[in-house]
């Protein structure tokens, strides 16, 4: 098989400052994330001849999308070989697959990849949009099928998906909550994390419904901030002061890429990416020390956790139920951050950072002991992306 | 009030509501209940019914798909009650729902159910089409139907 994984590595990592409301531009932070990836990558800004983002401004959605590659690329005095940005794909990870088959195939050799986004100033100043743009005209497209019925946000729909698991599986909403506590728990250790504060089932089990059975707890938190990645050629990577290996990447679809089309409440991108992403690797799940899995909602934790094989299909409340299996010490410690649930939705680049904190030994109070494999996964729905991430080799 | 004449009485203003765009390939679907009658796609080769709508069909792509009248009868497949006022135009709490229709299995869209309580909403449920008329949009929604009264799980 062809590995063009092996001709890669993330050389560098940053992130700008993040929180609620910071009321900054998106190309402020991203500016503030790049130059702290790509010095942390040991380059300057001449090294770089790459760029990829997701999505880009396309279509428009104001606080979600972030600036698009053409803005970043004036706003840091980029000149490029290589650029990109694109929102249907493999996950919220698709710059980073895109920029290591750059790298593999010589159109680049140091790659700026990043998420950047304003959905908490957004939110704040009531133009944030649900993601979806403006419906100018009527509504055209996927959106067609949800929006005229009341269902608008990610939120809706994935709880449909999570209303007939708990029906098939029996499972209940209280061991699921343990996802939400394991998120504070951690995130009381993480110094950039949004909320910090306890957590514990009771408050999960008396919050406010927001589609039912999602309650408050269950939904990330929107946020403002940009985390950056260099992925680098292989060879160069040496000269980099802490690199990241790419085992392998998952980007398989199969499954339907209607939110209202599935048969199977797990049924999702989320399963073909895991399959294809252990076809491409002879570690195990088993090798894995550390997950941060997506959790925009806690139910895509739950999947993922199927997906990637750590839990038997219908098995995951009772693996996170009361939080010994997933926190340090467990049998996998998950999302490690805080997560989306506590540390902020950065669409999942705050897991994709924490993995490679981990893997560098960097995570602080929170760090994995011996961590040597994390294994960093996106998306629900039609989107999923995963990404399994080691040692340098 | 299953007799009550489908799409009358229901008007609401245009523009309260993201609506969908009329176009050429989904057009059919959208202003279909003006006859009180849902229609999806079907194949004319295979008999298969087609949801969302699509150029073609059959194994090779011979087939051009054919908006055909369906029962508007169905179950749910799954619920959630949304209590975020995410939209103005519609109060919160509200149901939106995933029906499979009796066609075939697997044939389904997502909607709202109206004229029910949210609390006694059950996958496995029995609804029937109702449609809600916004200018020459009808957008399908379902009601419970009172003409059975199987209660049994899906």
């Amino acid at each position: 098989m062809t590995k063009f994984e092996y001709d890669t590595a993330i050389t560098g990592i940053g992130r700008s400052d993040i929180g609620r409301r910071l009321g900054r531009s998106g190309l402020d932070l991203t500016v503030q994330a790049a130059r702290a990836a790509v010095s942390d990558a040991g380059l300057t800004m001449a090294d770089i001849d790459g760029l990829v983002a997701w999505p880009g401004e396309y279509p428009a959605a104001p606080g979600f999308n972030g600036p698009s590659p053409w803005r970043v690329k004036s706003a840091l005095d980029l000149e490029l070989s290589w650029h990109l940005a694109c929102q249907e794909g493999p996950s919220q990870f698709t710059p980073v697959m895109a920029a290591a088959m750059a790298v593999s195939t010589g159109m680049a050799r140091h790659v700026l990849v990043y998420r950047t986004t304003e959905e908490a100033t957004a939110q704040g100043t009531g133009k944030r949009v649900l993601t979806n743009g403006a419906d100018q005209g009527g509504v055209t497209g996927f959106l067609q099928w949800h929006r005229p019925f009341g269902a608008v946000s990610a939120a809706n729909w994935l709880a449909l998906n999570y209303q007939r698991y708990l029906h098939e599986t029996g499972s209940r909403r209280e061991q699921v909550g343990w996802l939400a506590v394991n998120a504070r728990r951690f995130a009381a250790g993480n110094p950039a994390a949004i909320y910090t504060a306890p957590l514990t089932i009771d408050d999960y089990l008396g919050a406010r419904m927001i589609t039912d059975p999602f309650c408050l707890y269950d939904c990330d938190v929107p946020a403002d901030g940009s985390v950056a990645l260099v992925v680098s050629a292989a060879e160069t990577a040496g000269d980099a002061p802490q690199a990241v290996a790419i085992e392998a990447v998952g980007s398989a679809v199969s499954a339907r890429t209607e939110w209202d089309q599935w048969r199977r409440p797990t049924q999702m991108a989320a399963q073909d990416a895991a399959r294809h992403l252990w076809s491409r690797t002879d570690l195990k799940p088993s090798d894995v020390d550390t997950a941060q899995l997506y959790d925009g909602f806690t139910f895509l934790t739950l999947v993922w956790l199927e997906a990637l094989g750590f839990c038997a299909e219908g098995e995951a409340p009772a693996f996170v139920e009361g939080g010994r299996n997933i926190t340090l010490g467990g049998a996998l410690p998950l999302n490690t951050s805080g997560g989306q649930l506590s540390a902020g939705r950065l669409h999942g680049w705050g897991h994709l950072y924490e993995a490679c904190l981990q893997i560098r030994g960097e995570a602080g109070a929170r760090q994995v002991d011996g961590a040597e494999v994390a294994l960093a996964a996106a998306g629900g729905g039609p989107h999923g992306g995963c990404l399994l991430l080691t040692k340098p080799r | 009030m299953r007799d009550r004449p489908i799409g009358d009485g229901m008007t609401r203003a245009a523009g309260e509501l993201p609506l969908p765009r009329i176009t050429p390939e989904t057009g059919f679907f959208w202003t279909s209940g003006a006859d009180g009658h849902l229609r999806v796609q079907r194949c004319p080769g295979t008999g298969r019914w087609i949801h969302p709508p699509r150029p073609d069909s059959g194994p090779k792509g011979e087939y051009t798909p054919v908006p055909t009248p369906v029962s508007g009868r169905g179950t749910v497949f799954s619920y959630t009650v949304n209590h975020q006022p995410f939209l103005p135009a519609i109060e919160p709490p509200y149901v939106v729902a995933i029906v499979e229709l009796d066609e075939q299995e697997g044939l389904q869209l997502m909607t709202r159910l109206i004229n029910c309580d949210p609390e006694d909403v059950r996958i496995g449920q029995r609804v029937r089409v109702v449609f809600e008329r916004h200018g020459e949009v009808f957008l399908p929604l379902f009601e419970p139907d009172t003409d059975v009264n199987t209660g049994a799980a899906a």
